[in-house]
């Protein structure tokens, strides 16, 4: 006999299942998305961003290119801006990221020795064009100091600290440089 | 070296070969065609797949069929070949372990274990004693998440509509929660870095990880009442795809399937790398080497691995979760040159033997870099399982094999 | 007041005929009865296919613990309209080889059986289209030619995935047809008719076939060998959709997949009506009008299928082959002889006697079938003392 024992143990399994799929939410774990949404984790990474202090001018970046090279998919293109005269400055004139391309593996974040890009947690990233729509540009990137404290308080808190710590060392040789 | 510290089968009988197995086979089924031919008539050559729904992703199989038995089977891959090891030499020693997470993307922790195992011994980093414990959680965790998916995935095989599987994804969902909170990514984990871990567990890990172990059982025994003696699922898979010992030794297969045809070989007892001889845990192992007993190796492997992590939960100690020493090559990984030389560092995945074969020519990139995926080394004894049975078993050996194609092309 | 609620649809078919027969001659007022009839079956059929479906779907969305289509419409009741324009307005693909006509002709023809089989369901006292003396060897017949149209769909398509499951399709058929016949011969010889009306009748006042020894065990062989007749889990061999892809259907595409997923959902449901009818006494029970029993027996079998569907997976061939022919065909001959006897013997004693034949087949053939039973096993571990 083919049907025996263990088909029936079976279905009283999944009918158990079907029942109690009406009385508990561990037997019913779908999540209606739109409406319902899962909590947000603070580690959570999806596409970085470029992290600005005050006001979008000041962003921290200092163009080093460090991020690009690093960068396991190359999905990240810098170019640095100069003066009137030429002279390179500390800061980038183009900043892509090409979303399309990005992996989200968080590895640009880690090796920023300036603290200036840091993963999001925006997802709702669709776009009509695979290209060029995907591309994001500087100012689409930016994004502020509170922005970031905002959905990572314990990572920001620790960053500012160390960056509050390292200015503290940088200040008293500030004199000596500028002679 | 130690690299292969298991016995060699021993018999009086000349020392057995693959090839002579498989045409021994080859000509009985074609000797046992003559005999039973009395109509005549014509075989099917189907190719089944890279457009198939149980092919586990984009993999063919050519197969030549008499009325719905296999007379032969040609497994065709490469479709998903994504040039993971010629990237890896074009990249920093770090950039290539987010690859290594699309490897087996099912479980990424292994994939990353393996890499920086590999990368510490070649570099001789220590690893701190908290980043050895969250690691082996890390590992035992992403066993779970196989065996329960692939049990799933099995019974879909087997003509099961999803049931299995989202009763796998239910509980997988849990892990992978954990997974997020503490990596920051459900699958592409990125988590193990040479020296220990990217960043130290959050505060709520441990009840969680317990919360886990506590309810697991339950759930196993909920799957085992559901399929283990399910008589369709037992006629299905009880001597089907019989894989003897001899010609799994010599196909070099690894893992549960190694252990399903009798062989106890468990890379955690036998290596016992990273801190793996601290733990007590039995490996189950099978009789005939049949689906069934790849299934029920499974199932069983997952109570062990919950054993092991209620050990590593309890024992877990305090301190660094990453070296310091390693730091300046591990933190700002830019600056991490590996010493010239070449090592092979290898894991008990999931799946099988995963190693990774790194040479360094002392620049920061690795001169060569060599997966030993098992999902491929694995694969390659398909055709002897499949010979003589009919192509819905076909099928289910496929799926008890465990393949992710991500791994078997690279 | 209970009269009228059981004869509601027969009372509105008098009224719409009676508001009819003044503008119509004689001849075409027959005409318009038999019309109304036709019409009542022509949208019940295609409705309760699309209900299926949804019904299905969330069903079986609940055994595996999510929620099921809920989006269009209120529960996503209006899922299936969605489905169907999506149906209707997606390409339709014919393969370049295929048989152009055979690939157009066996849809269709496929759904014509599965609507005529509703003429002889009786849904109710008095509810039936066509009391026909022959009943059940009409729904008999027209069953197994649904073989034909999804042989001659696998055929035409040229595909090898479809010939396969075309093959599978009428190996499995042909296997379920013998033991589907044997099983319900006993209520035929106990009946005396082959006419459903009679069958239902024949079990008035509790006296349904399901509660005598021949009636479970043929109740059990029919339901079965039903399931089978419909390709549905475990028996779903010809679109066994993870080894051959879709089967028979695998070149199909928009509103021909449709129409056989159509006939696939209506002969689910004549088959249970017809099992209800045969052995769970069809419109019989108390309280309710006939028509609420009727549907409420029906649905607990279709229950069942849905819920096999949600746990089982699927048998090879060989041992599809093997479970109809060493296990359900001699059950079903046993169960022929049990039938009579039940009849000849008195009352009391004939039940007992009948009990124990059906348990001793039973046991008879489980012993018989002893190899091929798979049996749990137990393992061994290494490292067991570390």
């Amino acid at each position: 006999m083919i049907f025996g024992g263990g088909v029936i143990k079976g279905m009283l399994v999944t009918f158990k299942n079907f029942v109690l799929s009406y009385f508990s939410k561990e037997h019913l774990t779908t999540v209606q998305y739109p409406e319902e949404r899962l909590p947000a984790k603070e580690r959570y990474r999806n596409f970085p961003f470029l992290i600005f202090d005050n006001k979008p001018e000041d962003l921290r970046c200092v163009s080093c290119d460090i991020c690009a090279k690093e960068c396991p998919p190359k999905c990240i293109t810098i170019v640095r801006d100069s003066d009137a005269s030429g002279k390179p400055l500390k800061r980038p004139k183009v900043f892509d990221i090409d979303f399309s391309i990005c992996m989200n593996c968080g590895i640009c974040e880690e090796v920023c020795p300036f603290d200036a890009i840091f993963m999001d947690h925006e997802f709702e990233l669709a776009e009509y064009g695979r290209f060029e729509d995907l591309n994001y540009h500087k100012e689409d990137l930016l994004k502020s100091a509170e922005h970031f404290a905002k959905i990572r308080p314990q990572d920001a808190a620790r960053i500012d600290a160390k960056r509050a710590e390292k200015a503290q060392k940088v200040e008293p040789a500030k004199p000596q440089s500028q002679t | 070296m130690g690299l292969l510290r298991f016995p060699p089968p021993v018999t009086a009988d000349p020392p057995f070969c693959l090839a002579d197995a498989r045409n021994d086979r080859q000509v009985a089924m074609e000797y046992e065609l003559k005999e039973s031919q009395t109509l005549e008539t014509q075989t099917l050559e189907v190719s089944l797949g890279p457009q198939h729904p149980s092919t586990h992703g984009v993999f063919r199989m050519d197969v030549v069929l008499d009325g719905e038995t296999i007379m032969k089977l040609k497994p065709v891959m490469g479709y998903l070949h994504r040039n993971h090891e010629k990237l890896a030499e074009n990249m920093s020693w770090l950039g290539s372990m987010p690859f290594t997470d699309r490897l087996d993307y099912i479980c990424s922790m292994t994939n990353n274990f393996a890499y920086a195992l590999a990368v510490e011994k070649l570099a001789n980093l220590e690893v701190p004693e908290r980043a050895q414990y969250i690691r082996v959680i890390m590992a035992e965790l992403t066993r779970l998440v196989n065996h329960t998916l692939l049990i799933g995935f099995l019974l879909n095989d087997l003509g099961a509509f999803f049931t299995p599987v989202l009763y796998a994804f239910r509980e997988r969902e849990k892990i992978l929660d954990l997974f997020e909170a503490i990596a920051g990514s459900r699958m592409m984990c990125n988590y193990f870095r040479f020296g220990g871990v990217k960043l130290d567990v959050t505060s709520d890990f441990i009840p969680r990880v317990r919360q886990i172990i506590n309810n697991y059982p339950k759930f196993l025994d909920e799957f085992e009442k559901l399929l283990s003696e399910n008589e369709i699922l037992m006629a299905r898979c009880q001597n089907v795809g019989i894989l003897p010992k001899e010609l799994a030794v010599s196909a070099g297969v690894t893992g549960p399937m190694l252990r399903a045809s009798g062989v106890p070989y468990d890379i955690r007892k036998i290596d016992g790398y990273s801190i793996y001889n601290r733990f007590k845990f039995r490996v189950p192992i099978g009789e005939k080497g049949d689906v069934y007993d790849r299934y029920y190796m499974r199932v069983l492997e997952m109570r062990e691995s919950i054993k092991i992590l209620d050990q590593a939960i309890k024992e877990i100690p305090d301190g660094e979760f990453i070296s310091k020493v390693g730091a300046q090559g591990a933190r700002t990984p830019r600056g991490f040159k590996a010493p010239k030389g070449d090592a092979y560092g290898r894991i008990e995945a999931p799946k099988g033997e995963l190693g990774f074969y790194l040479v360094s020519d002392g620049t920061p990139k690795p001169y060569r870099y060599h997966v030993r995926s098992p999902s491929f080394i694995n694969l390659t004894i398909l055709e002897d399982m499949c010979l003589g049975q009919k192509v819905a078993d076909a099928i289910v050996i496929l799926g008890s094999i465990d393949i992710v194609l991500g791994e078997v092309d690279r | 007041m209970t009269e009228q609620a059981d004869q509601i649809f027969v009372l509105a078919k008098k009224a719409l005929l009676n508001f009819l027969s003044p503008f119509l001659p004689d001849w075409a007022a027959v005409f318009a009865s038999i019309l109304v009839s036709i019409g009542a079956i022509a949208v019940f059929g295609p409705v309760t296919m699309m209900y299926l479906t949804l019904l299905e779907r969330k069903l079986v969305g609940r055994i595996q613990n999510r929620y099921g289509p809920n989006r269009v419409g209120f529960w996503g009741l209006l899922q299936p309209i969605a489905d169907g324009i999506k149906m209707l307005t997606k390409e339709d693909i014919v393969p370049a080889k295929a048989d152009k006509f055979a690939h157009f002709l066996a849809p269709i023809a496929i759904v014509v059986p599965a609507l005529l089989i509703f003429s002889v369901i009786p849904f109710g006292r008095g509810m039936i289209a066509v009391d026909l003396s022959i009943g059940i060897l009409f729904f008999l017949a027209l069953s197994s030619t649904t073989t034909i149209w999804i042989f001659v769909a696998s055929w035409a398509s040229r595909n090898k995935f479809s010939l396969l499951g075309g093959m599978r399709s009428v190996a499995q058929m042909i296997s379920y047809e013998i033991p589907m016949v044997l099983s319900i011969v006993p209520v035929l010889l106990v009946v005396g008719s082959f006419s459903t009306v009679a069958i239902v009748e024949a079990q008035s006042g509790w006296h349904w076939f399901v509660f005598t020894p021949w009636g479970i065990a043929g109740f059990l062989i029919f339901f079965l060998t039903g399931v089978a007749e419909v390709n549905r889990t475990p028996f779903d061999l010809p679109e066994g959709e993870s080894e051959i892809v879709a089967g028979f259907h695998t070149e199909y595409s928009g509103m021909k997949f449709a129409l056989f997923y159509m006939a696939e959902f209506m002969n689910t449901f004549s088959i249970s009506a017809i099992v209800a009818t045969a052995y769970l006494g069809g419109w019989q029970g108390p309280w309710l009008p006939s028509w609420v029993w009727f549907f409420i027996k029906t649905y607990a079998l279709i229950f069942v299928m849905m819920w096999f569907r949600g746990t089982l997976p699927r048998l090879r061939v060989d041992q599809l082959m093997g479970f109809a022919w060493k296990f359900l065909l001699p059950l079903a001959l046993i169960n022929l002889l049990i039938a009579g006897i039940w009849l000849k013997l008195e009352s009391p004693k004939n039940y007992l006697v009948a009990l124990v034949m059906v348990i001793g087949s039973l046991m008879l053939l489980y012993w018989a079938n002893g190899p091929e039973i798979p049996k749990k096993r137990t393992y061994r571990y290494a490292y067991e003392n570390e």
